[in-house]
C-alpha cells in the first residue's frame, strides 16, 4: 500500500473519530508488559535503506504465550517478526535499532551469533517450504546440523517426537523416506513445524502460517498452536481476526509500523480503545 | 531490365500500392472524418494493396531464376547440330560452358570454330528473350496484382486479418529456416558418411585402433594405405574433454555459488559481465593463447618436474578449454541456484544453519538437476570446440591416456582432412564426414538430454 493510500486511511479515520477515541499515531496503548517476560523489544526501530519501516515499538512476550501480530499489508508486523530471530540480517539495506532481548540476553549484541539464535528462536514461514529431501531428513535436518543426535537411534527419536507433537506422526510414519515435498499443503506445514521443533526451539515465530492452507487444515495447525503454547512462546503474525481470536492471549495491533495496541484478546476484540484499532478489527479498513 | 531494376521498379509499385490502396480505402467510406466505418485502418488496406503487388511478382521472380538457365540450356542444345548433340554428357557440358564463355566475351580453352560461335549467337538471342520475357511478366503480376487487390477494397474488407494473415506466415517461413538448415546439413553429413561405409567397414571405423587416413594415390605409392580406426580421436577427445571439465566444473561451480550467495551487489554487478566476456572471446584467440602461452609452460614445468613433455600437449588444450567454458558452467549452475526458491534458504537459515550450511545442505542439493545440465551442456560445448585443439593439441593420433603426450581430437581431423585441395570421392575426405555424423550424434544427445534436465527442473519450482 503506498504511502499516500495509508493516509487518506488515516485521515478517513480521523474524520469518522467518535468522541473519546484518539486516531492518532503515538504511544502504544495498552500494556506491553508481560508477567513473566521472555523476549524483551525496547524502542526497536527498523530501517530499509530510507524508509522507516517500524517506529519505536516495545513489547514484552511471556512465557507459554501465543501473542498474535495484525494489521494491514505493510504494516511491519512480519518486520518486527523477522527481528525477533535477525532474518532481516540477510537484507543488506535492512537496519535495526533498539535492544531485543531473549531471556534477558541482548540478541544484536555483537558477541551473539545469529546462527546460535535461530536455533533458539524457530521459524515458520507463510508459504510450507519443505526441504526437497525425505521426509525423515527434513525433520533430521536440524538435529543434524546442531549435532543434537550422538546416534542414529537417538535421532530417530527426535524425528519421532518431533512429527508427533506437530500432529503427523501418523500419517507419514509408514513413508518417512518419501519426498517431503510430495505431502499436501497442510502436512507441508505441520512438517515444516516439525522440523523446527526438532532443533528444541524457546520460541516459535509463525508468520502467517495458514495463508496458504484450506480451512480443515487451518484447524488442525491452530489446535497445534495451542498445544504448542504450553511448551514455547509463540508469536503469531495474522490476517485472520478469527484465527487471532482463537489462538492468541493477546494481540498486537500494527500500523504504519507503529504498535498501536497491546491487550489480552478478549479485550482487543470486544473493545478496542483506539479508532484504528476498532476500524481494523471490525473490517473497515486493511 | 537488369535484375537490380526490376527489383527497385517492383518496390517501387509496391510503395505506389500501397498509397493507392489506403486513399480507396478512405474514399470509399468518403474521406477521413468516416475512417472508422472501414472495417480496419486505412493503412492496412494500404499494407494490403502493397503485398498483393509484391508477393506475386517476387514469386515469378524467384521462380525465373531457378527455372531459366535450364530452360534456355534446354532450348540451346536443340539448336546445336546433330552432330554436338551427340556427345556424351561430359563432353556437351563443357561445350555448354565454352558457348556461355565465348559469349560473355571471356577467353576460353581451345579453338573457336563455326559452331562455337553460331551457339553463342543463339545463347545471346535466348537470353535477351528471356530477359525481355522476365520483365514483362513481373511488372504485369505486380500491375495486376495491386489492381486485383485495390479493386476489392470496400468498407467491410477484412484487411487487418488478411495482412496478419501474410505476416504470420512469414513468421513461420522465417522459423522454418533453421529447421530446414539443420535437417539439410544432418542430410548431406549422413549421405556422404554412408558413402565412406560403403568403403570402410562401420565396425573398423568405430572400433579400430590405428587412425592414418591417407590413402594412395597413385597405384605405386609407399606407405599410404589408409586405415580409419577412430578409437584414437575419441580417446583423444575424451582426454581433452576430461582435462577441461576438470578445470571448469570446480572453478565455474565455485564462481556461481560466490556470485549467487556470498558476493555483495557490487562485486556482482562487476565480476558478471567480466565473466561473460571472457564467453565472449572468440576461441581461436584461446587457442593461440594455449599454444604460444599454456603449453611452452606446460612443457617447462613438466619437464622440470621430471615429465616427458610433448610440445604440444593434451594438458595445455584442456586446461585452456577449461577456462574457455568457466563461463558457461558459472552461468548456467548460477541460473540454477537463483531458481532455488528463497524460501529454502530462508527455511535452511531458520533452522539455525550458517550461510555456507544452508549452501551446501539444502540449495545446492535443490540445483542439482539443473547444475548437471548445464554440465552436459559444457561437456557437450567442449567437444564441438575446434579452434583451441587445433592449435593446442597437435596432429598425433596416438592412443594415449597421458595428459602430456600429443593427442588429436575428432574436430581437428575433420579440419585437417578437409582442408586443402581434396577430392570428394576418397574415403580420406569421406573419412571427416563420418566423424562429423558421429560428433553431432554425440553432441545432440548431450544437449538434448542437458536441455531436459535444466527445463525439467525450472518446471519443478514454478
Amino acid at each position: 500500500m503506498s504511502n499516500a493510500t495509508n493516509e487518506n486511511l488515516v485521515n478517513l479515520a480521523a474524520a469518522r473519530a467518535e468522541p473519546g477515541q484518539t486516531t492518532e499515531l503515538g504511544a502504544t496503548i495498552g500494556d506491553v508488559r508481560s508477567k513473566n517476560p521472555f523476549v524483551v523489544a525496547e524502542n526497536v526501530d527498523v530501517y530499509y535503506g530510507d524508509n522507516h519501516a517500524i517506529r519505536n515499538v516495545t513489547l514484552e512476550i511471556g512465557k507459554q504465550e501465543v501473542i498474535a501480530l495484525i494489521g494491514p499489508s505493510g504494516c511491519g508486523k512480519s518486520t518486527f517478526l523477522r527481528c525477533l530471530n535477525r532474518m532481516n540480517d540477510s537484507i543488506e539495506s535492512a537496519r535495526v535499532s533498539g535492544t531485543i532481548l531473549l531471556d534477558g540476553q541482548d540478541i544484536y549484541s555483537r558477541n551473539l551469533d545469529p546462527v546460535a539464535l535461530r536455533a533458539r528462536v524457530g521459524m515458520v514461514f507463510q508459504k510450507p517450504n519443505p526441504f526437497p529431501k525425505s521426509i525423515y531428513d527434513n525433520v533430521a535436518y536440524g538435529p543434524r546440523i546442531h549435532g543434537l543426535a550422538a546416534d542414529r537411534a537417538e535421532l530417530d527419536q527426535i524425528v519421532r517426537t518431533s512429527l508427533e507433537r506437530a500432529g503427523l506422526w501418523d500419517e507419514v510414519k509408514d513413508r518417512l523416506d518419501d519426498a517431503g515435498t510430495g505431502l499436501s499443503g497442510g502436512q507441508q506445514q505441520r512438517l515444516c513445524i516439525a522440523r523446527t521443533i526438532a532443533v528444541g526451539p524457546e520460541v516459535i515465530l509463525m508468520d502467517e502460517p495458514c495463508s496458504a492452507l484450506d480451512p480443515i487444515a487451518t484447524a488442525r495447525i491452530e489446535d497445534l498452536i495451542d498445544e504448542l503454547s504450553e511448551d514455547y512462546a509463540i508469536v503469531v503474525v495474522t490476517h485472520s481476526m478469527q484465527q487471532a481470536a482463537r489462538v492468541s492471549k493477546r494481540v498486537a495491533y500494527f500500523h504504519l509500523g507503529t504498535l498501536v495496541e497491546v491487550d489480552e484478546t478478549d479485550r482487543i476484540f470486544t473493545n478496542p480503545r483506539h479508532k484504528l484499532t476498532e476500524d481494523y478489527i471490525t473490517g473497515r479498513i486493511g | 531490365m537488369e535484375n537490380t531494376t526490376l527489383i527497385l521498379t517492383v518496390c517501387l509499385l509496391g510503395v505506389a500500392g500501397f498509397y493507392l490502396g489506403r486513399s480507396r480505402s478512405l474514399s470509399v467510406v468518403g474521406g477521413f472524418a468516416a475512417a472508422r466505418n472501414l472495417h480496419s485502418l486505412p493503412g492496412y488496406y494500404g499494407y494490403f494493396t502493397a503485398i498483393w503487388c509484391l508477393l506475386p511478382a517476387l514469386a515469378v521472380l524467384t521462380l525465373w531464376f531457378v527455372l531459366e538457365p535450364r530452360v534456355v540450356m534446354a532450348l540451346l542444345v536443340d539448336s546445336l547440330p546433330q552432330a554436338q548433340q551427340d556427345l556424351p554428357p561430359g563432353q556437351l557440358n563443357l561445350l555448354l560452358n565454352n558457348v556461355r564463355n565465348f559469349a560473355a566475351g571471356s577467353a576460353i580453352g581451345g579453338e573457336t570454330n563455326q559452331v562455337l560461335t553460331d551457339a553463342a549467337a543463339v545463347y545471346l538471342q535466348l537470353q535477351a528473350r528471356s530477359r525481355l520475357l522476365l520483365t514483362g511478366l513481373v511488372l504485369a503480376c505486380a500491375v495486376l496484382g495491386g489492381v486485383i487487390a485495390w479493386r476489392r477494397i470496400h468498407p467491410e474488407f477484412r484487411a487487418r486479418n488478411r495482412v496478419e494473415g501474410i505476416v504470420m506466415l512469414l513468421l513461420v517461413a522465417a522459423s522454418s529456416i533453421a529447421i530446414f538448415t539443420t535437417i539439410g546439413i544432418v542430410l548431406s553429413v549422413l549421405f556422404e558418411a554412408v558413402r565412406f561405409f560403403g568403403e570402410v567397414p562401420i565396425s573398423d571405423f568405430l572400433f579400430g585402433t590405428n587412425w592414418s587416413p591417407q590413402t594412395a594415390i597413385r597405384a605405386d605409392q609407399v606407405g599410404s594405405s589408409g586405415s580409419f580406426g577412430a578409437i584414437p580421436l575419441f580417446t583423444g577427445t575424451l582426454l581433452i574433454t576430461g582435462i577441461a571439465m576438470l578445470v571448469a566444473v570446480p572453478v565455474g561451480l565455485m564462481t556461481a555459488i560466490y556470485l549467487a550467495e556470498y558476493s555483495s551487489r557490487g562485486v556482482r554487478e562487476i565480476a558478471k559481465p567480466l565473466l561473460e566476456l571472457l564467453a565472449g572471446i572468440p576461441t581461436v584467440v584461446y587457442g593461440f593463447f594455449a599454444a604460444l602461452t599454456i603449453a611452452p609452460w606446460v612443457r617447462r614445468t613438466g619437464e622440470s618436474l621430471g615429465f616427458e613433455v610433448a610440445s604440444e600437449s593434451a594438458l595445455a588444450a584442456g586446461l585452456v578449454m577449461g577456462i574457455m567454458i568457466i563461463p558457461l558452467v558459472s552461468s548456467l549452475a548460477d541460473d540454477a541456484i537463483k531458481a532455488v526458491p528463497g524460501s529454502m534458504r530462508d527455511g535452511a537459515l531458520g533452522l539455525g544453519s550458517t550461510r555456507s550450511e544452508a549452501m551446501t545442505k539444502v540449495i545446492l542439493p535443490a540445483a542439482l538437476p539443473g547444475i548437471v545440465g548445464g554440465i552436459l551442456l559444457a561437456v557437450s560445448r567442449a567437444i564441438g570446440e575446434t579452434m583451441i585443439v587445433v592449435m593446442a593439441a597437435g596432429l598425433a593420433a596416438n592412443l594415449t591416456a597421458n595428459p602430456f603426450a600429443a593427442v588429436t581430437t575428432v574436430t581437428v581431423q575433420i579440419v585437417t582432412l578437409l582442408v586443402g585441395d581434396q577430392e570428394f570421392d576418397s574415403a580420406k575426405t569421406l573419412a571427416a564426414f563420418a566423424l562429423g555424423l558421429i560428433l553431432f550424434i554425440v553432441t545432440l544427445i548431450l544437449n538434448m538430454a542437458g536441455l531436459r534436465v535444466v527445463r525439467k527442473y525450472r518446471e519443478q519450482y514454478e
